[in-house]
């Protein structure tokens, strides 16, 4: 049995999300091939190739896969598809773009971002916003699966020696084409990587506020910043500093939640985080149903004091 | 240019759902259903479209149970012009909503198919990507902006990191995120107006797709709970508790 699992990367660098889909590969078991697509991606294919468990690693190296546009790529993996039983991705954005587009060219259903692998057919997902935990069983001959990456263990990123192969590119199918990109530019850890967050709510009470009193905390601590639904809806800060079931789901060593009630959105995305720690000054607030740590207090001078203490 | 706009009728999302006892699925009984948020977003961009004078005919579509009718009112309430229900009792997965929404796209031969992201029962986040592959038409998922052009759209979505623009041709798939816009109330005199809009009822056979479920629920579960913890009294004693009981600081 061959999986295919699909690289994540930016065409300089593979990116972590990729070791947790191969770490949910080597859960089902079989021969791990990685599929490289983008362009001058040899640096990430060479980086693939040293992951732990990867069998082979297959290049198609292109100008029309550098913006890891959904049609192109997806055109790319159904045409080299045949012999794998499972194709899976990260369910990052990338991931939850062109995999549903997989699935319906080869005719089979995807599951979508697994966070548990019972058996090859057999799968864990949570549905409704992670209130519920569905056990689902697929009939079809190909499996096409997103993980979710906080599921799953990364393999190490070193340690293997696969075999790099050249695929020959599909045509360029010309529907959709890249205007622009805007990164948010931050000196800190990723969202998705990062092992402490330090996260705000509506308790920040504005953007500039946010800003003077977490920056100071992530510094210190190499956090990485995050917000609730309600600090994004109240313009404090950009979408995608949001955490919850309609933004990112976490799951770092150390989540601390600022001045956050604990809406069921926002515990969907942060509750499997090793330790959680809450500060709020409403001690009834359901962010300490779920926190380790619990401070009831006035968020504007216990985080200084915070600071100052680490 | 015409729009079609598919609908889907979940619980609503102020309901706390309830796992059942028997781990068969969750509680539908008595739950109050709504229009999945996603795709009143959906619907409400699609509006602004045809005010702006970018689109002609609004057409709402949903796939499922009879009840799928009010969901279909609620889409014309907002401003469909018309709609069409696929029914089935059969339970739809993605892949053959896609396949029903296809063949009803062959017939109405819209330039642009907006949908919700993902439904907020099942959190697939797949239908869209699904149809524009079986159409074989490019898509743009997690919109926060859509502008039609000549023969094409530009459009803004939501990726992890931040924003990309993306010029793709119609006809298209664009599929809402939350920031797209912010749906209207139906108001009164629309949702009467919407009971004499024309509503179609169409049988999956009538439009030749096998929609047998590919995925079987074994079993349907709570998640694991996650006990609350303890309160400290000061900074001193969490700092203390973080460093020396968790060890998550240095």
């Amino acid at each position: 049995m061959s999986l295919l699992v699909i690289a994540e990367h930016d065409n300089a660098s593979l990116k972590a999300a990729t070791l947790n889909a191969v770490a949910a590969a080597a859960k089902i078991g079989g021969d791990i091939h990685v599929l490289v697509a983008g362009s001058g991606c040899g640096a990430v294919a060479e980086q693939a190739a040293k992951v732990a468990g990867v069998a082979k690693v297959r290049v198609a190296d292109a100008a029309h896969y550098g913006d890891q546009t959904a049609e192109n790529l997806a055109a790319l993996i159904v045409a080299n598809a045949a012999g794998y039983s499972h194709i899976l991705a990260p369910a990052t954005s990338i991931g939850k773009n062109t995999l549903p587009r997989v699935a319906a060219l080869l005719d089979v259903a995807q599951i979508s971002e697994i966070i548990s692998v019972v058996d090859a057919d057999t799968f864990v997902r949570p549905i409704y916003a992670g209130n519920a935990m569905a056990t689902v069983k697929s009939a079809d001959a190909v499996k096409v699966i997103t993980v979710r990456t906080t599921g799953f263990d990364a393999v190490a990123a070193t340690g293997g020696n696969a075999a790099v192969e050249p695929l020959s590119a599909g045509s360029d199918l010309g529907q959709a084409k890249l205007v622009s990109r805007e990164l948010t530019k931050s000196a800190r850890p990723e969202l998705g990587a990062a092992k402490i967050i330090v996260s705000g709510g509506r308790g920040m009470g504005s953007g500039e506020n946010y800003h003077k009193v977490l920056e100071p905390l992530a510094d210190k601590l190499g956090a990485a910043m995050g917000a609730s639904r309600a600090a994004v809806d109240a313009g404090f800060v950009p979408n995608d500093y949001q955490v919850g079931q309609t933004g990112k789901i976490v799951a770092p060593q150390l989540y601390i939640a600022i001045g956050i009630s604990g809406a069921i959105q926002h515990l969907a995305g942060m509750k499997d985080s090793k330790v959680i720690v809450a500060i709020n000054k409403d001690p009834d607030a359901p962010i300490f149903q779920v926190a380790d740590y619990g401070l009831v207090a006035d968020l504007f001078t216990t985080v200084p004091e915070l600071v100052a203490a680490l | 240019m015409k729009i079609l706009v598919p609908v889907k009728r979940v619980i609503d999302y102020n309901v706390k759902v309830r796992v059942k006892a028997d781990g068969t699925g969750v509680d539908l009984a008595n739950v109050k259903m709504s229009m999945n948020p996603f795709d009143e977003i959906a619907v409400e961009e699609a509006m602004r479209l045809k005010e702006g004078g970018k689109a002609t005919e609004v057409v709402a579509v949903s796939c499922g149970v009879t009840a799928c009718q009010e969901t279909l009112r609620t889409a014309m309430a907002i401003g469909a012009d018309r709609s069409i229900l696929v029914e089935s009792d059969v339970e739809l997965q993605p892949l053959a909503v896609a396949k029903l929404l296809a063949a009803v796209a062959k017939k109405e031969a819209p330039q642009l198919i907006i949908l919700g992201k993902q439904a907020i029962d099942d959190d697939s986040n797949q239908t869209g990507q699904m149809l524009a592959a079986l159409l074989g038409w490019s898509q743009a998922t997690f919109a926060s902006k859509v502008v039609i052009g000549e023969g094409k759209a530009t459009v803004t979505r939501e990726i992890d990191g931040g924003l990309e623009t993306l010029e793709i041709t119609l006809p298209a798939i664009v599929t809402t995120d939350l920031r797209l816009n912010e749906p209207r109330y139906a108001t009164l005199p629309n949702i009467m107006k919407a009971k004499k809009k024309p509503l179609e009822v169409v049988k999956p056979a009538d439009l030749g797709v096998d929609v047998a479920p590919r995925l079987s629920t074994v079993s349907v579960a709570e998640p694991p709970k996650r006990s609350a913890g303890i309160r400290v009294a000061d900074v001193a004693a969490l700092v203390d508790k973080l460093k020396n009981e968790a060890k998550v600081i240095a």
